[in-house]
């Protein structure tokens, strides 16, 4: 199989910030707002090198978004910032109605993500918000896996007419897919090919799915790995071209196992080609303080977790 | 416009109110009437913008966004009645697959319209976003709102008046439709808010506050005196004190007329008292 090596681990969020800084050098058009979390959302490069461009406003998220919305009325295009819960639950219905049923072109850019914001809790470790934001019509979501994929997709994104949620993260990562790949929304990667099983996973479970093949490998069992960084829309042609192959998935986010991206995947099998599916995600709980791997261990959501459901699943076929 | 003119225009405009919400037994007459004649005056004679050529980002116009999207009906008419889109499609008001949804959107493609409202407290924080946008565009023309004074409850209101003074925003002019009534009660009694005139002071905003805001003359010079005041470092408020249901009588006076539609007996008396001056659609 395939092998991939981390090239240097580097968080996600700093991905966003490279590739927002991109995008201020390259496109006048692009604006950013951030509410009192520059810092933490790397957005400091782009906001000292487009002070006129840079929106700080506060810690009043709600109004965030409906200035973002205003913004796009003029020809901008907006990018937030703030942490993934207060990106979705805090202000689901200004998105809702101000951004998504109004059909702006804004970029909702979401940090802190998941269980690996650590030691914060669960107050800031928000798990639904894939769930959240995929239930908006039209609304395209995306959760990539490592520095490299985070700083293309924030640069694709600006290329596409429409709102996004982009959610990534907050701890250092591996970095492992190509400095120079471009991002395609709604298109999964097919990193390592492979029979036995497919492992569909986003975010930072990429990762450790690709650790868990290898694992499955010295077993004998050759595991394929999509990454599939959108959620909405989802890349269904992969899904089901791998699925007829291997006869069996597990799906590996970070995120409740209710509205994820297994959810998601489990639409697309039952549609059109039922096999068994197991998930890898956090069952119908909060988080709560610790360091990101211990919680990813609590939790279930690692490579020794994801060996586990495709033995489980190659059991079930 | 003349008075006369802008007169005939708010009497057609209050026939097509309760029409629109009587053919359909639903929508919100009362805060609606009550603002006919800022409406009027904001599109008939006061603002720059291009009716006949809608375009989404309005670069070189004046831009309105209505904030407490459920008096649509009021809305509807003013933007057919300037030719934003027939008048005849008024006939459609929240019909199936109608443009003229209960509460305004832009998922329909209707002309004139930027924004979702309903969800009451989200339009100034869009308008900001506009006003800001006409700012790094170079464009001088100015962004207004309208909002129901119950819908001052929302705290996403005073976020955007926090930031609309601290950042400068001196290109918005917002109007409080202040009848003292929502849903359930006055104001007073659902929840008091004191001087909203303090309020916006305190918050940095310059603010005209305007007693007869059912007089066109009075409305006139509030929109006169607001637009000078502009490009002076601050955002600019206008309370319009006005009356809901006003030029329907058995409408005024009451918050019973918010969200409940006339009965044939009540649509006749309610058009005998306002003479059809530009044709009924």
């Amino acid at each position: 199989m395939k092998k991939y090596t981390d090239s240097g681990s580097k968080d996600t969020r700093s991905g966003f910030g490279a590739g927002l800084e991109e995008l201020g050098k390259a496109n006048e058009n692009v604006v950013a707002l951030c509410a009192d979390l520059t810092g933490s959302l790397k957005m400091n490069a782009f906001a000292d090198q487009n002070p006129d461009r840079f929106y700080q406003v506060g810690i009043a998220e709600a109004n965030m978004m409906g200035i973002a919305a205003g913004l796009t009325i003029g020809g901008k295009i907006p990018f937030t910032g703030t942490f993934a819960n207060f990106s979705t639950g805090r202000v689901y219905d200004q998105i809702r109605q101000s951004i998504a049923y109004s059909g702006k072109n804004v970029k909702i850019c979401a940090s802190h993500a998941g269980l690996t914001l650590g030691e914060d809790g669960a107050t800031h470790q928000i798990l639904e918000d894939i769930g959240l934001m995929k239930m908006l019509p039209h609304m395209v979501v995306i959760n990539p896996c490592d520095y490299n994929q985070t700083k293309a997709a924030t640069i694709a994104i600006a290329e596409y007419d429409g709102p996004v949620y982009l959610r990534f993260g907050r701890p250092k990562v591996a970095n492992f897919t190509p400095a120079d790949a471009k991002f395609e929304i709604g298109k999964g990667d097919m990193l390592t090919e492979g029979t036995d099983v497919t492992i569909i996973a986003t975010g930072h479970l990429v990762w450790e799915a690709l650790q868990a093949a290898e694992a499955l490998e010295t077993a004998g069992v050759s595991a394929e790995v999509i990454g599939m960084a959108t959620i909405k829309p989802l890349d269904e042609k992969a899904i089901l071209a791998s699925a007829s192959k291997t006869g069996c998935v597990v799906t590996a986010e970070e995120h409740n196992r209710f509205g994820g991206l297994g959810e998601s995947v489990a639409q697309t099998l039952v549609t059109n080609n039922p096999v068994p599916q197991e998930f890898v995600a956090v069952n119908d709980s909060f988080g709560e303080s610790g360091t990101p791997a211990q919680l990813m261990e609590k939790y279930g959501l690692n490579a020794d977790a994801i060996v586990a459901a495709a033995q489980k699943v190659i059991a079930r076929k | 416009m003349s008075q006369q003119d802008l007169q005939a225009v708010v009497s057609q405009v209050r026939r097509d109110i309760v029409r629109m919400v009587h053919a359909v037994n639903s929508g919100h007459p009362g805060g609606s009437l009550g603002c006919v004649e800022f409406l009027t005056t904001l599109y008939f004679d006061h603002m720059k913008h291009e009716p006949k050529a809608f375009q989404m980002d309005g670069k070189g116009e004046d831009l309105f966004f209505l904030s407490n999207g459920h008096i649509s009906p009021v809305m509807y008419s003013i933007l057919a009645r300037a030719g934003y889109f027939n008048v005849s499609e008024l006939a459609t008001f929240r019909k199936l697959n109608t443009r003229l949804q209960g509460h305004p959107t832009t998922h329909e493609g209707l002309e004139g319209i930027r924004i979702a409202s309903g969800s009451l407290g989200q339009g100034m924080s869009v308008a900001i976003g506009a006003a800001q946008a006409k700012k790094l565009n170079g464009d001088d023309r100015i962004v207004y709102t309208l909002h129901g004074d119950g819908e001052l409850q929302e705290g996403q209101v005073w976020e955007a008046a926090m930031y609309a003074s601290a950042k400068k925003v001196d290109n918005l002019i917002s109007t409080v439709d202040v009848n003292a009534q929502q849903i359930d009660g006055s104001t007073d009694e659902v929840l008091a808010m004191g001087s909203i005139q303090a309020k916006f002071e305190a918050f940095g905003w310059h603010v005209i506050s305007v007693a007869q805001g059912n007089e066109l003359d009075a409305v006139k010079s509030a929109l006169i005196e607001a637009t000078a005041a502009t490009g002076h470092g601050k955002p600019v408020c206008i309370l319009l004190h006005t009356e809901m249901g006003n030029g329907v009588d058995f409408m005024m006076g009451t918050h019973k007329w918010h969200g409940v539609a006339p009965n044939d007996e009540q649509l006749a008396d309610a058009l005998s008292q306002n003479p059809e001056t530009l044709g009924d659609y």
